[in-house]
């Protein structure tokens, strides 16, 4: 059921008049149940494999803390007579304990997401390689199998490290798990920032209302005037690769970066607006990331709850874990202080970003892309000191061209990177990337060639006016919340805006809410 | 504490870390010093800082941070 489907506006609909028309101790349950009804349309077989995700982790985290609540009273009740090396040897005795428990349920979870996501990657490698004729097992992937599994585990872990405690009922922490707005593309989420606001009761509050709504339509907007009608330029630029080359691949790069913002940020849009009118606040996914001047920092502020989750749950703990400390320490000793103190930063950042590909797709295109990224950081981290002096010696930094050439750098070089997810193939990329350079057809830019693509005059006109406002929109959120400066403006401008939101939507949609073939670009990861 | 201002110096020489309290809040520090740091402390105080320690609180100052080595060296 994709959000821009009439079968939602209906379901969204319902489920708001219930939602506030039950008991309010009861909302939570009937988030729950909206939750699983929303799973089971997307096949009612998937049920079973969220199930044994929240099953799994619930009885895991649950063990995890009983095991720790044990330690705490055995400590408290034993403070005096036990000296410093037992205490120690009795937390050490614990700890492996919680580690079992942590361990096996990441194993059977991610090991579920492994063999359902990747199998046939690896089948179709091992052909490749060995030129056997193994036969694919195509398995159906249940939906947002990789946002939940990985907000699953984040609980888990959280609950392995004390943040909190696991949640008693079973129930509750299945509604975590299925969210109905966000288990399709995400944000993920942190237990302890969700739980209260999707537990407590909520009162029918208009701004949560207006807000919400005016947040969902700002959504719609985005994707369905502006990321489904570059979806059309896009797929007919590189299902014929060889015909758009050179000029066409600098609007590949343009095209599928505004697209894929406008898809992404659209649905998320679309995904914490439903979920404020529930009166449930979701962590926000991106701060203008188009914005960013280098590329750690785009990561910094494009689809944050992934870059965090990757941050605390694979980058610090692969970075700080015994052997890699070992291995920094050897380093230093073979290649020096310099050297060795980059071995684990970069090692694990390389880990990182090799899962992170990985986590995109299974298919050497997002491998790759995950490892160009790498190199981009590793270059740019290595480059600082290159840079400040140049900084310094022309005294750039500040100045308002400078920093929109960074900017412009950032953006350009992401995009270079990111129509990995276009083409078909990994060699394919680079040889269209390489074709800016060497195909010399600027001037079909001006001879009609972009009307060849599927859009006609006034789908560009829609385009440039569309991202002119999204710009708009992103500038003066800088200085707080649109909305609210939106809210403080008379009545008739309010309106103005609303009433000219809505039926840009709905007239200039590329196909109008209720037209389905088109999903969401992360629905598929 | 001499040693640890002279590992944070050694990364932002720019920085006055007996006064900044807002290290990461203000983004000075960012994920790749903060891994610099961890396995510098490893070599010099013999302390391996986990990664459930690696908290804005516990990274914000000089002195929170020295709090943290002396914690980690007691448990020890």
């Amino acid at each position: 059921m994709l959000f821009t489907s009439y079968s939602f506006i209906l379901f969204l609909t319902v489920m708001f008049l219930l939602y506030y028309a039950v008991p309010k101790k009861c909302q939570w349950m009937l988030l729950l149940a909206g939750s699983y009804c929303f799973y089971a349309y997307s096949g009612i077989h998937f049920l079973a494999f969220i199930l044994l995700t929240t099953v799994s982790t619930w009885y895991s985290a649950r063990r995890i803390t009983r095991i720790q609540e044990q330690q705490a009273a055995y400590l408290k009740e034993h403070k005096a007579s036990l000296d410093k090396e037992q205490k120690k040897r009795y937390k050490a005795s614990m700890k492996k304990k919680t580690k079992r428990w942590m361990l096996a349920c990441i194993l059977l979870n991610i090991g579920l997401l492994a063999v359902l996501k990747y199998t046939d990657f690896v089948i179709s490698n091992i052909n490749g390689i060995f030129h056997t004729g193994l036969t694919f097992m195509n398995f159906a992937l249940p939906m947002g199998i990789s946002f939940y599994t990985f907000q699953s585990m984040g609980y888990l872990l959280d609950v392995y490290r004390a943040k909190y405690p696991a949640q008693e009922n079973a129930a509750k922490f299945a509604l975590f798990v299925s969210f109905f707005p966000q288990v399709i593309q995400g944000p993920i989420s942190r237990y302890n920032d969700l739980s209260g606001t999707l537990y407590e009761p909520h009162s029918l509050e208009w701004r949560n209302i207006s807000y919400g709504i005016q947040r969902i339509c700002w959504g719609f907007f985005k994707k369905l005037v502006i990321a489904d009608r570059l979806l059309v330029a896009v797929k007919s630029l590189v299902s014929t690769p060889d015909e758009y080359m050179g000029v066409y691949v600098v609007l590949v790069i343009l095209f599928y970066a505004i697209e894929l913002y406008a898809d992404f940020t659209g649905g998320i849009d679309i995904t914490i607006g439903i979920a404020q009118v529930f009166g449930v606040k979701l962590a926000e996914n991106f701060e203008r990331p188009f914005f960013s001047k280098n590329i750690t920092e785009y990561w910094r502020r494009w689809h944050i709850t992934m870059g965090t989750w990757f941050k605390d749950y694979i980058f610090y703990p692969i970075s700080v874990c015994p052997w890699m400390l070992r291995l920094s320490k050897k380093s230093r000793e073979v290649f020096g202080k310099a050297i060795g103190k980059r071995v684990p930063v970069y090692l694990a950042t390389a880990i990182v970003w090799f899962t992170t590909g990985l986590w995109h797709g299974a298919s050497w295109n997002f491998i790759v892309w995950g490892m160009l990224n790498f190199l981009v950081i590793v270059i740019s981290q290595e480059l600082e000191p290159l840079y400040a002096k140049f900084h310094n010696r022309f005294h750039v930094s500040g100045k308002t061209w400078y920093n929109a050439f960074q900017i412009l750098r950032t953006f350009w070089l992401m995009g270079a990177i990111r129509i990995l997810d276009v083409y078909r193939d990994v060699p394919l990329s680079f040889r269209q990337v390489g074709s800016i350079f060497t195909t010399a057809n600027w001037n079909e830019l001006f001879n009609g060639g972009v009307m060849r693509l599927g859009l006609t005059m006034p789908d560009y006109l829609v385009l440039v006016l569309g991202a002119l406002v999204m710009l708009a929109v992103s500038l003066a959120g800088r200085s707080g919340s649109v909305r609210d400066k939106l809210a403080a403006k008379p009545v008739p401008v309010r309106y103005l805006v609303y009433y000219v939101l809505i039926l840009s939507m709905l007239v200039l949609g590329a196909y109008g809410i209720g037209y389905d073939s088109s999903q969401f670009i992360y629905n598929q990861f | 504490m001499e040693a640890l201002l002279e590992i944070l110096k050694g990364l932002h020489p720019e920085v006055d870390f007996e006064t900044c309290d807002t290290l990461v809040d203000d983004k000075i520090l960012d994920s790749f010093d903060i891994i610099t740091i961890i396995t510098e402390i490893n070599t010099e105080y013999d302390v391996a800082v986990p990664a459930e320690e690696i908290i804005p609180e516990n990274f914000n100052s000089a002195e929170a941070l020295y709090d943290l080595v002396e914690r980690l060296q007691d448990e020890d």
